[in-house]
């Protein structure tokens, strides 16, 4: 369902992915791992068309996303890092706007926008502005607006950074169930190894813009001989921290946060 | 096509749920209208102009088009650096209609703007010489609000973050609107300064306005039509360009 050989993004001298190669199956959920920094990001740009790679080749159900894009993002949902939702429109209505762009015929949007916000709990308030929402219902939204146009593959980037334990454990299970019912393929990254362990079906783990290790939670416990996928993860990219350096974007988001009290 | 109509009308759900803004962005053509009015109108008068409020009133509305339209293309850097324009440039929709939808938006909330001021400077004594010719002004209205919703869409998609707002405020947007005419006569300029006001697309958006709501014009309607349009179609290029360039 998705491939990637050898992509490589330099960005001047710095390589940010470094000749990565990994395949996910259909109805997969395939956990991407790696500390700040890493290349998971850069990778997820690259396999949802924000990014030209450097060099490489990927595919998306079958399709060269660089050839053709729109059929390509058609096929796929992203939830992205920061939020994107449109705070002072309802969810409704921030619902109803993705379902146009992507060509969902009006019948099939009303329903599925009805069948979604039901599932991720959100159908009662979904006449109120999503300013008023809190971090979990915003990313529960996003999450449902992702599945809108039925992808085929969903692209989630760190979808609980900041999330409690509960909201959490919610959003999995949820998205665990469309996984099932659907057989959406589920692209997802997180800085939770424990969340990786219980959701994924496979992982892959990548540092310094390389692919270290890739399989399932248990092959690559087994392989390093550890026995969480945190040790595991520790073992394969070393106990030191890593200083991804911030951008002037990055600064202005941080400093939104502050002052938005965490709304945005 | 849809795409183009529902991001048109998010920037018009967006204005309308933005009440406390409406009223704020009254503020300022009010203070030009009523102490520039009424504050120059007696020298104004004594120099055989006639009344400065009826002469000052188009400017105004002008302004009031000129700024709107700038700032609604700069809320695309708000968008940008804080969410929902990933969310359209992903969409699988040509990025010309993801831009025209939201100029087309942000141009239409201006025009709402200028007319709402419209109906402040007749609420304050503003007469327009011939109601047949007030639907004239508002084709005005509208080109004043293409041409800079272009500009403001050029500039918003090709800034990187906030930081360049101010730069772009004081040595852009005022210059626009001081070199325009809108406060004083063009006729009898000084060379340098009849210069700069007849290379400020502005001018010729007020000096519509003049001509039709007060019958008396420097350039000329006509001059004005054409000057615009070709501004307009311009910027609404150069804007299609830059939004074509954005990365995410």
């Amino acid at each position: 369902m998705i491939r990637a050989s050898h992509l490589v993004k330099t960005f001047g001298a710095f390589t940010a992915v470094n000749d990565v190669s990994f395949e996910v199956a259909e109805g997969e959920i395939f956990a991407f791992l790696g500390p700040n920094g890493a290349g998971k990001t850069t990778t997820i740009k690259m396999l949802t068309t924000m990014l030209k790679p450097t060099s490489g080749e990927m595919e998306l159900d079958g399709l060269n996303p660089l050839e053709k894009q729109n059929e390509a993002r058609q096929r796929f949902g992203i939830v992205f890092q920061d939020p994107s939702l449109d705070g002072d429109l309802t969810a409704a209505e921030n619902m109803e706007i993705h379902g146009v762009l992507y060509h969902v015929p009006r019948k099939v949007r009303r329903q599925r926008t009805e069948a979604l916000l039901k599932l991720f709990e959100l159908w009662e308030r979904r006449d109120e502005q999503v300013k008023k929402f809190s971090g979990g219902m915003k990313r529960r939204l996003e999450i449902a607006r992702g599945f809108l146009h039925t992808p085929r593959i969903l692209f989630l980037d760190e979808p609980t950074l900041g999330l409690d334990p509960q909201s959490r454990n919610q959003l999995w299970t949820h998205v665990k169930k469309i996984n099932e019912t659907e057989r959406v393929t589920v692209f997802l990254t997180t800085h939770y190894m424990d969340e990786a362990d219980r959701v994924a079906h496979r992982v892959g783990v990548i540092d310094h813009g390389k692919l270290v290790a890739q399989g399932t939670p248990k092959a690559i416990k087994e392989e390093t001989g550890t026995e969480s996928l945190e040790d595991a993860f520790l073992k394969l990219t070393g106990s030191t921290i890593r200083d991804e350096s911030a951008g002037s974007a990055d600064q202005l988001r941080q400093f939104a946060r502050m002052w938005s009290g965490g709304r945005r | 096509m849809s795409a183009i109509y529902i991001l048109w009308l998010r920037e018009l759900k967006r204005y309308t749920r933005s009440r406390v803004q409406i009223i704020a962005s009254l503020g300022q053509p009010m203070l030009y209208l009523m102490v520039l009015g009424f504050g120059l109108g007696p020298v104004f008068q004594r120099a055989g102009s006639g009344s400065y409020l009826q002469f000052v009133a188009p400017g105004v509305i002008g302004m009031t088009v000129l700024f709107s339209s700038i700032f609604s293309g700069l809320g695309l850097l708000w968008d940008r650096q804080f969410g929902f324009l990933k969310e359209t440039l992903v969409a699988p929709v040509p990025r010309l209609q993801i831009m025209i939808g939201r100029t087309l938006g942000g141009a239409t909330v201006a025009v709402i703007q200028g007319l709402l001021v419209t109906l402040v400077c007749v609420l304050a004594g503003f007469r327009p010489v011939k109601l047949t010719m007030v639907p004239v002004a508002l084709v005005f209205m509208m080109l004043i609000a293409a041409v800079f919703s272009a500009l403001g869409v050029a500039i918003g998609s090709s800034l990187q973050d906030m930081q360049g707002f101010q730069l772009i405020m004081n040595f852009l947007v005022m210059p626009i609107f001081f070199l325009s005419g809108a406060l004083f006569p063009l006729a009898g300029l000084p060379k340098a300064l009849a210069l700069a006001t007849s290379a400020d697309p502005l001018s010729y958006g007020i000096d519509g306005m003049r001509s039709a709501l007060l019958g008396n014009a420097h350039y000329g309607a006509t001059i004005d039509v054409e000057v615009l349009v070709v501004v307009a179609v311009v910027l609404l290029v150069f804007g299609a360009h830059r939004f074509s360039k954005i990365e995410i």
